[in-house]
């Protein structure tokens, strides 16, 4: 069967989310796969969502927010660069491929960016396959 | 309350049982010292396997409900620690999940980065020390001329106490401190109100850092980490300031921050605070803002210096957390 990752991306309100925007406001197309949750600032994404995000299901994650620099909070997206690094390295010792989880910034002026960055993160994921941790959480919920 | 008053009183019924545990819990208990007389005079042991000579048949024969308090420690890593836990729940008026193991997992936890296989390779075949060429491992059932020798089955995972039975309170710690227990034993026997259930008992609702005496600053930045033995504690400066990982920020009051006053830094066997789900994310999420750098290459950098993010921001809670173990 043909597989259809589930990519959850978190988009900072300002410049990501807006990106996102433009590019359907454009017509662009681009893969289906992703889910967006729009969050105030990248800085926002705290790793439980990231993790969560996995346990539920998600095959991948994809976070964007303002370029560095362009933060509308100053500091938001370093302080996600600095937990996505860390998160990334933590997940692989859980057994997780670290491209299933991604960052990347995207302006306000990038819809088309955006689209492509959304095929090219379904297009890992596919080669990757699925993500194993939510079945896995369901074989341990039956032992007991 | 007068003593005779006391003496009316019908005496408690109280159990403690080991699980996947390394005894430090039942000492911990035991390290009341004096005040076990207070202890036995308020309550009667029904079952306590590493003071008592009691089998698992006269638990069973037990009513239900008529123990009033089980202090079960240990994480469930067999069927036997499962079967005994099911029991115990049924039994048990207030059962306690007791210390680190049975709250999160705790150390045994840590098999979770491996499955049941890896464990019974290495340990029944590969150390160094072993010889068994015809590679021997411990089966379930066993037929010997005689009949049938039964094991307990290992799982291929490690879980606290909650995800098998329902458990009324945590009592974190590895072990607890005797204080903590003695305070919490005390309120059940003079009858005062007890917290609403599946809440963390016997510790803070703040976290270490707030009773911490070390000197601190608002806003910690590191520019390069140090494992323990790599620097010179200067003895009073917050560790984290001083680049040493401290799990602090992320991990409830109520030990006495016994680590650090020890000049060790804290490795959170206390558990998270309340409304925190995983330890671990909330340590990261701490340190990540602390990280002095917005270069992503001297951010990788100085990321690379933790050598084990998940052994060290996990040690006591890796059943526990949201990923609970290594997928493979
Ligand atoms: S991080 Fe550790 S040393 Fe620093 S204030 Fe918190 S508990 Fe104390
Ligand atoms: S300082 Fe931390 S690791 Fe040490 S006993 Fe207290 S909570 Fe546990
Ligand atoms: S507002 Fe966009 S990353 Fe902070």
């Amino acid at each position: 069967m043909d597989f259809k990752p589930t990519i959850v991306s978190f988009l900072c309100n300002w410049c990501s989310y807006t990106g996102a925007d433009l590019a359907g406001t454009s017509r662009m197309k681009y893969a289906p796969n992703i889910r967006i949750i729009r969050v105030m600032c990248s800085g926002r994404i705290e790793p439980t969502f990231i993790l969560k995000a996995f346990r539920e299901g998600a095959d991948g994650v994809l976070i964007c927010g303002c370029h560095p620099g362009d933060c509308h909070y100053h500091e938001g997206n370093y302080k996600c660069l600095r937990r996505f690094h860390l998160i990334q390295k933590y997940i692989q010792q859980m057994g997780i491929n670290k491209d299933r989880l991604r960052l990347d910034w995207v302006s306000a002026s990038e819809g088309k960016q955006f689209a492509e960055l959304a095929d090219e993160m379904t297009e890992t994921i596919k080669e990757l396959g699925p993500c194993e941790v939510k079945n896995t959480m369901e074989k341990l919920d039956k032992i007991c | 309350m007068g003593e005779d008053e006391k003496n009316k009183k019908p005496k408690l019924k109280m159990a403690v049982y080991w699980g996947a545990a390394c005894g430090g819990c039942c000492v911990s208990v035991l390290d009341v010292h004096e005040k076990l007389f207070d202890v036995v005079a308020a309550a009667d042991l029904v079952f306590w396997p590493i003071a008592l000579d009691f089998k698992y048949k006269d638990l069973k024969a037990m009513p239900d409900g008529y123990i009033d308090l089980t202090l079960y420690n240990g994480a469930i890593r067999n069927s036997e620690n499962q079967h005994i836990a099911m029991l115990l729940r049924q039994k048990t008026k207030i059962l306690v999940a007791y210390g680190s193991c049975a709250h999160m997992g705790g150390i045994p936890g840590l098999a979770n980065f491996s499955t049941k296989e890896q464990i019974f390779d290495r340990i029944y075949c590969d150390t160094e020390s072993t010889e068994n060429p015809e590679k021997i491992k411990p089966q379930h059932i066993y037929k010997v001329p005689e009949g049938e020798l039964e094991l307990p089955i290992f799982y291929n995972d490690v879980m606290p106490l909650d995800q098998v039975v329902c458990v009324d309170y945590y009592l974190p710690g590895c072990p607890p401190q005797t204080e903590r227990l003695l305070e919490v034993f005390m309120a059940i026997v003079n009858g005062s109100e007890l917290p609403s259930k599946k809440t963390v008992i016997g510790a803070y609702e703040k976290s270490q850092c707030d009773e911490c005496e070390r000197k601190k600053t608002e806003n910690k930045k590191i520019k390069k980490f140090y494992r323990p033995w790599e620097i010179e504690d200067d003895g009073e400066t917050c560790f984290l300031e001083q680049g040493v990982i401290c799990l602090g920020p992320a991990t409830r009051g109520g030990c006495g921050t016994r680590c650090i006053k020890g000049n060790a830094p804290c490795r959170g066997c206390y558990g998270p605070p309340p409304d925190v789900s995983d330890p671990g994310a909330k340590m990261m999420s701490a340190i990540a803002t602390m990280i002095d750098a917005n270069d992503p290459e001297e951010i990788e950098n100085i990321i690379e210096q933790i050598e084990d993010p998940a052994g060290t921001f996990y040690r006591f809670s890796l059943p526990g957390s949201i990923l609970r173990r290594k997928v493979v």
